[in-house]
């Protein structure tokens, strides 16, 4: 038996939480911020994966000291917390006179770590390409460029379309951090909506706007996980 | 015809300190089937590596071509060394079609329809001309091997080396890969060919090479080899693999 205070609290949650009239007020808000949260995102994720290719090769292929330069930054790109990195660049940089706008703070911070995972990432796919395939290409006499872009990249970028799949999730979800940088990103949007409509639905619909955009992702990082094993190599 | 295309001279390879050569002299003349044989581990595989340099000797000298090779030198004579592989190493992503035309276009500059036009002419040769739009995965393992020895030949070598193109085969597909090196050998291309395959050394070698514990220990027509071995290492070695 329901009595009348029990259902009095039941709609009480929804009009606290999920308040239709505000979730219709604040849904362009939320979406202009969609727009920025992807933006970014996508940038760093193409960055981060060029980045993350040219430091894999170079830290497996160059000589000795760009190696270890290669090396270090990786090191130090994968043991800084992102939130750390984006502070840094966004308040401390422009003292030496590099002022980044916060879409620039927030895409380099993130940009910059997301190319030290990849390198890894990277390295990893190309050093399970067997030996027998550099080798035949060595016996063709193709040049090392060549080696690489026809026969070793094709086949490591295969395999590491699941980790690189999962690197990009983490990056859009760490598109987040930037609105500590005052960045409108879909979270700044939802907490400023949440600040003038005193209410927080605003802030569940972008949680549940975050989950929409990316478990198909996560699922997807399932089904090449499958197929993979599946083929085999 | 006479003229060497490869000379090895005092030729030492180490691994660590494992010693795989050493001082190894051999020479090949132009158009000649030359086989090695010997024990597993006994440097046969590391001898051919070095002709073509997948391992870098540590000793001696290796002239290919009339050109030294190895030890920081340029890779340029090696596109005249063709190498057929045991485990085939065809690459896995392209067609074969593709696997045989990608050196004649990367490395000797064709156009891809000239390459390719190649390539049928080639897989024709060794009877996979309907094979050409598969993957190196939907092939036997026989079928795979052929498409190696295309690619190698797609290059038009004046060298090709086999490194136990048979090994890794079942038996039943042994024949048709012997089939179209013995082919090959009366084509006149220079051969150098580490097998355990006796048969085939006794019926297509030009001349034997019998290795040993990172030595030649002996070499000759392959008559003298199987019927008037010399060295009791040799002897001990035929009797272990012709008895059964």
């Amino acid at each position: 038996m329901v009595t009348n205070a029990e259902a009095l609290s039941v709609m009480s949650i929804f009009d606290t939480f999920l308040n239709w009239k505000v979730f219709v007020q604040t849904l362009p808000l939320l979406l202009s911020g969609l727009t920025t949260t992807l933006t970014l995102g996508v940038t760093a994720i193409v960055l981060g994966f060029i980045g993350g290719l040219v430091l894999a090769l170079v830290r497996l292929y160059a000589k000795t000291p760009l190696r270890q330069v290669a090396v270090a930054y990786i090191d130090v790109f994968r043991s800084i917390p992102i939130l750390v990195l984006l502070v840094v660049i966004y308040y401390a940089l422009p003292f030496v006179g590099l002022r980044l706008s916060s879409f620039g703070a927030a895409a380099s911070a993130l940009s910059l770590v997301s190319a030290a995972y990849s390198a890894e990432i990277f390295r990893a796919g190309i050093e399970a390409v067997p030996k027998g395939q550099f080798e035949a290409a060595h016996a063709l006499g193709l040049s090392p460029w060549r080696l690489m872009s026809d026969v070793v990249l094709p086949q490591a970028l295969r395999i590491v379309i699941p980790p690189i799949t999962s690197n990009s999730i983490n990056v859009m979800k760490d598109t987040a951090l930037a609105s500590v940088v005052a960045m409108p990103d879909l979270l700044k949007q939802a907490t400023q909506a949440q600040a003038l409509a005193a209410n927080p639905t605003p802030l569940i619909s972008a949680a549940i706007i975050y989950i929409l955009i990316l478990m198909p992702l996560v699922r997807l990082v399932g089904v090449f996980e499958k197929r993979l094993a599946v083929r085999g190599r | 015809m006479t003229r060497p295309i490869i000379e090895m001279k005092n030729v030492a390879k180490s691994f660590g300190l494992f010693q795989a050569l050493h001082s190894i002299d051999l020479s090949v003349r132009e158009g000649e089937i030359v086989v090695i044989i010997g024990p597993s581990g006994s440097g046969k595989s590391t001898l051919i590596r070095c002709i073509n340099q997948l391992e870098e000797h540590n000793g001696g000298t290796i002239i290919v071509d009339g050109m030294e090779v190895g030890r920081g030198r340029k890779r340029a004579v090696l596109t005249e060394v063709g190498m057929v592989f045991q485990s085939f190493n065809l690459f896995p992503h392209m067609t074969v079609l593709r696997n045989v035309a990608l050196g004649p276009v990367r490395v000797r500059g064709l156009s891809w329809v000239a390459a390719e036009e190649r390539a049928e002419r080639l897989l024709a040769r060794v009877g996979l001309a309907d094979q050409a739009a598969k993957y190196p995965a939907q092939l036997s393992g026989g079928q795979q091997q052929r498409v190696g020895i295309a690619r190698a030949l797609a290059m038009e070598p004046k060298v090709l080396l086999f490194d136990e193109p048979t090994s890794a085969l079942d038996p039943e597909m042994v024949g048709e890969v012997l089939d179209v090196m013995q082919q090959l050998a009366k084509t006149g291309v220079t051969m150098v060919v580490v097998t355990h395959e006796m048969g085939f050394a006794r019926k297509v070698a030009d001349r034997v090479v019998f290795m040993d514990g990172g030595r030649i220990v002996e070499e000759g027509p392959p008559d003298e080899i199987f019927n008037t071995p010399r060295d009791p290492r040799l002897r001990s070695f035929l009797q272990a693999v012709l008895s059964h």
